[in-house]
């Protein structure tokens, strides 16, 4: 009896460590599941931000975070910028070649699907996270809101990567 | 001759904070307008100026496609205009309102390619272009 009590402890955190290891484990797979392996990453640092990605990215609309998709798919989109969603947004290749590197070393960490869409969009957790259960269609009908490509109308805090729910703000 | 110093001093110090105080710009617009002009000037012998009723028309006009230049920096150059797309506020066109704008040839370069292909399917010529500069440098604020 003494000599089972004298083990208790170590049984104890043994038992403890198992069950940590089998819930990160658990974990982990969650986040690979997570609307299909189509998952952001998370917001870059200021440390992390690159100025001339600010600039060029930023003129004519919100200089979208890095982690909102996969590295293949900022390669697509870098790759295409004399036919960016109908605009030419042509950089040098110099200028290309710096914001590039910045976007697919900063891309979503949690992108485990083989997918890579063009747009934020279309990703499945931008989907499911403004599904109408969350937002009510009467919201994107507002001439404010305009598309759903204008993070900034309710995420007050988007031009800095930060979409968390404290800054949300939908507009009346 | 303790004046005659001073006023010296007085000048040396106004230039040295003119200079501080100037924005370090490349260019000045006219400084760019005469460059598009020698552009110009090569590609065609017979050419034979720019024209600033003719660089408003060519502005407010819309070419085959969606959107005139005036679509997104809208009918009065020296007021914001704003993306027809995205609706992000677009500081004013006229040099007159913006002492940024034609400062920087890169930048000038940059967005007459991306903007002539959006409006027009192709680059502009020197022709096109100088019109265009000449009219906005007869926008007053």
């Amino acid at each position: 009896m003494s000599k089972c009590y004298k083990n208790f402890p170590r049984r104890l955190v043994s038992a403890l460590l198992v069950m940590g290891v089998a819930m990160s484990g658990a974990q982990a797979g969650d986040r690979a599941e997570k609307y299909s392996g189509e998952n952001r990453g998370k917001p870059v640092q200021p440390a992390q931000v690159n100025a001339k990605f600010q600039q060029e990215c930023s003129t004519c609309h919100i200089a979208y975070a890095p982690g909102l998709l996969p590295a293949a798919s900022w390669r697509k989109v870098m790759g295409g910028l004399n036919k960016h969603f109908g605009s030419d947004a042509s950089l040098t290749v110099q200028e290309n070649k710096e914001i590039t590197a910045f976007l697919v070393n900063n891309a979503s960490n949690r992108w485990s699907a083989s997918t890579a869409p063009l747009r934020i969009t279309e990703a499945a957790w931008f989907k499911r996270k403004h599904d109408s259960h969350e937002i009510p269609p009467t919201v994107w009908k507002n001439p404010k809101v305009k598309s759903p490509a204008n993070c900034a109308a309710c995420h007050q805090q988007a031009d800095r990567g930060d979409f968390s729910e404290r800054h949300i703000k939908i507009p009346k | 001759m303790f004046r005659e110093f001073n006023v010296t001093l007085v000048l040396a110090l106004v230039v040295v904070a003119g200079l501080i105080s100037a924005p370090a710009f490349a260019q000045t617009p006219e400084e760019a307008l005469a460059s598009i002009q020698s552009d110009a000037a090569k590609a065609n012998s017979g050419f034979k100026g720019f024209s600033a009723a003719r660089g408003e028309s060519f502005f407010k006009t819309k070419h085959g496609n969606e959107w005139s230049c005036a679509s997104c920096h809208t009918e009065n150059p020296a007021t914001p205009g704003k993306h027809a797309k995205t609706g992000k506020v677009i500081q004013p066109f006229a040099p007159s309102a913006n002492v940024e704008r034609f400062t920087d040839p890169a930048k000038v370069a940059k967005w007459f390619k991306r903007n002539c292909n959006d409006v027009l399917d192709r680059v502009c010529t020197p022709q096109e272009k100088g019109d265009v500069l000449t009219y906005l440098l007869t926008v007053k604020k």
